[in-house]
């Protein structure tokens, strides 16, 4: 005969860590079998920093500029907004992943656990955020061998900033990818993400160069989060707090985040994977 | 002497699927259409119907990946809609499709799932072990599941829809892909849960031979339910001697009948002209 079970009790704290946990380890995992990942994500930088920043470094002089005390060379300027730009590059290879999981299916495992949906997507961007720490020290490790060495102060002041900035674009590749009806369409739409958002910021440029350049551009690149991001960067990394930087960051952060889980929509995945 | 039925205590059904309608975007024909049925702890209830008939959307609907839009669904008295949680925490789902992580090994396949159920540590690892030699897997635990054939695969998923100890299991085609050999051991299995461990299974196939006579079924077509009972008592009603005919019957249509290695199915052109 068939007795009835009683009711599996209600989820505590517990299981919102276990979960957490869960998530990070399975990133973890991801990241460590896609060895191409992790050496795309420090040959990228290294290429910039060794021949992008090389050939201008003769030709663009950087004048002495907050945080930096003296005069710099270019590749010293440029490391931030490469830092900025493994982390870019690591939040669009992670909502690939995402819509990936969402047209394989594998996306609904993590929907139908009990926990909030909202707690959910949030866990997965903490541990892509993450997973893009040791990609930024790893090349910042080689990026001393290229005359970048900031006080050792800057590299612990770094994380609090990588994680943030790590956040704010991971929640807007989800965010984005919310939109992408097909996997085919990813690499297109991200190309008008990043390229414009790496260019037009003080990444490359400070910003009163570009407004040497044209008011528009200045203007754009004030408007740009990634600006934002790149400054909060290069501060901390040289033990100093931008906090016009932090606050925008942050601000952004939270919205994007809240709009990312809002628009995320299971039947997606659901509609095309699985509908019969 | 006949018991008064009012003065029997009222049992709650595992699962109470009411009146539920749905249809992929605005304006949209029906997937669902007033579809309603009941489960009871221990069952095996066949959900049969060819393709297109709504039965994933069915599983979709009741896992909560899709939302839904008319009626209810209750698990154990629990709305889905009111208490998702809750409901959730009960239920364990494969689909037709496969979810596993193929470049992860099979146990972190199952630590990933049961994490995201908020199990973790020895517990964890010790639900792993009995799940994965319950269902002959643990000769794989470290395997890639990409390495693994497609009757492993889908005992890995049947093995993690069982690790946080669901009262209902929901399995959408969980046999397709699948030889003979491999589907028995599945279904024998799966049967073996519900009459040890009294987990409450919907079984959605289109494979009329796995129903066994006695079996509660639900015959779902084009989003609609044509009958809910058991297969034996769907026979008699339609004075059929086959559920094969029965549908027939049922549908006033005489879809071709394909024998294949999976056994006999429908065409789906057949059914759906």
């Amino acid at each position: 005969m068939i007795t009835a079970r009683p009711a599996a009790p209600a989820l505590g704290l517990q299981a919102y860590h276990t979960a957490f946990r869960g998530i990070l380890y399975r990133e973890l995992l991801r990241f460590i079998h896609q060895r191409s990942r992790f050496f795309s994500a420090l040959v990228r930088p290294l290429v910039w920093l060794a021949v992008f920043a090389a050939g201008f470094r003769a030709a663009l002089g950087i004048s002495i500029i907050e945080p930096y005390g003296t005069y710099i060379t270019y590749e010293v300027y440029i490391a931030p907004g490469l830092v900025a730009m493994v982390l870019l590059f690591n939040a669009m290879q992670s909502s690939l992943s995402m819509v990936y999981d969402r047209e394989m299916g594998g996306m609904r495992v993590l929907l139908m656990s009990p926990l909030p949906r909202g707690y959910l997507l949030l866990c997965k961007l903490l541990a892509s955020a993450l997973v893009s720490v040791p990609q930024v020290y790893a090349f910042l490790a080689v990026a001393w061998w290229f005359g970048v060495e900031p006080p050792l102060v800057g590299y612990f002041w770094l994380l609090p900033a990588l994680l943030l900035c790590a956040l704010l674009l991971g929640a807007l590749g989800l965010f984005i990818s919310t939109f992408i009806r097909q996997l085919e369409n990813f690499a297109g739409v991200m190309n008008f993400v990043i390229f414009p958002m790496f260019f037009i910021s003080s990444a490359l440029y400070p910003l009163w160069k570009m407004q040497e350049a044209g008011e528009l551009l200045y203007r754009l690149c004030q408007l740009n989060p990634f600006t934002y991001c790149v400054e909060l960067i290069r501060f901390a990394l040289y033990g100093k707090l931008n906090a016009q930087a932090l606050l925008v960051v942050s601000v952004t952060a939270l919205l994007l985040v809240l709009m990312a889980v809002l628009a995320f929509n299971p039947q997606r995945g659901m509609t095309r994977a699985g509908k019969a | 002497m006949t018991p008064d039925a009012n003065l029997l205590p009222r049992i709650t059904p595992l699962l109470e699927v009411e009146q539920l309608r749905f249809a992929y975007g605005a304006g949209g024909p029906r997937a669902l259409d007033g579809v309603s049925f009941t489960l009871q702890p221990g069952q095996f209830h066949a959900l049969l119907g060819p393709n297109g008939a709504g039965k994933s959307t069915l599983f979709g609907l009741i896992s909560r990946l899709l939302t839904i839009q008319r009626g209810d669904i209750r698990l154990a008295g629990a709305s889905l809609q009111r208490a998702p949680a809750r409901v959730l925490q009960e239920v364990g789902t494969v689909f037709q499709q496969s979810t596993l992580d193929l470049d992860l090994t099979v146990e972190d396949n199952l630590r990933y799932h049961a994490s995201l159920h908020g199990i973790g540590g020895a517990v964890c690892a010790s639900r792993i072990e009995t799940e994965l030699a319950r269902l002959e897997l643990a000769a794989q635990r470290k395997t890639r599941v990409r390495q693994l054939n497609g009757g492993h695969r889908r005992r890995v998923e049947i093995a993690r829809a069982l690790l946080h100890r669901p009262r209902l299991l929901l399995l959408d085609e969980a046999t397709s892909g699948l030889d003979k050999r491999a589907r028995d051991a599945i279904i024998r299995h799966i049967r073996r849960l519900c009459s040890d461990r009294g987990v409450g299974v919907l079984w959605a196939t289109h494979l009329i031979e796995e129903v066994q006579s006695r079996d509660p079924v639900t015959l779902l077509y084009q989003g609609r339910v044509l009958a809910d009972d058991t297969a034996l008592q769907i026979c008699r009603d339609s004075r059929r001697a086959t559920l094969v005919e029965a549908f027939e019957t049922l549908t006033e249509r005489r879809p071709t009948p394909v024998e294949s290695d999976e056994g006999t199915a429908y065409s789906t052109e057949a059914l759906s002209t």
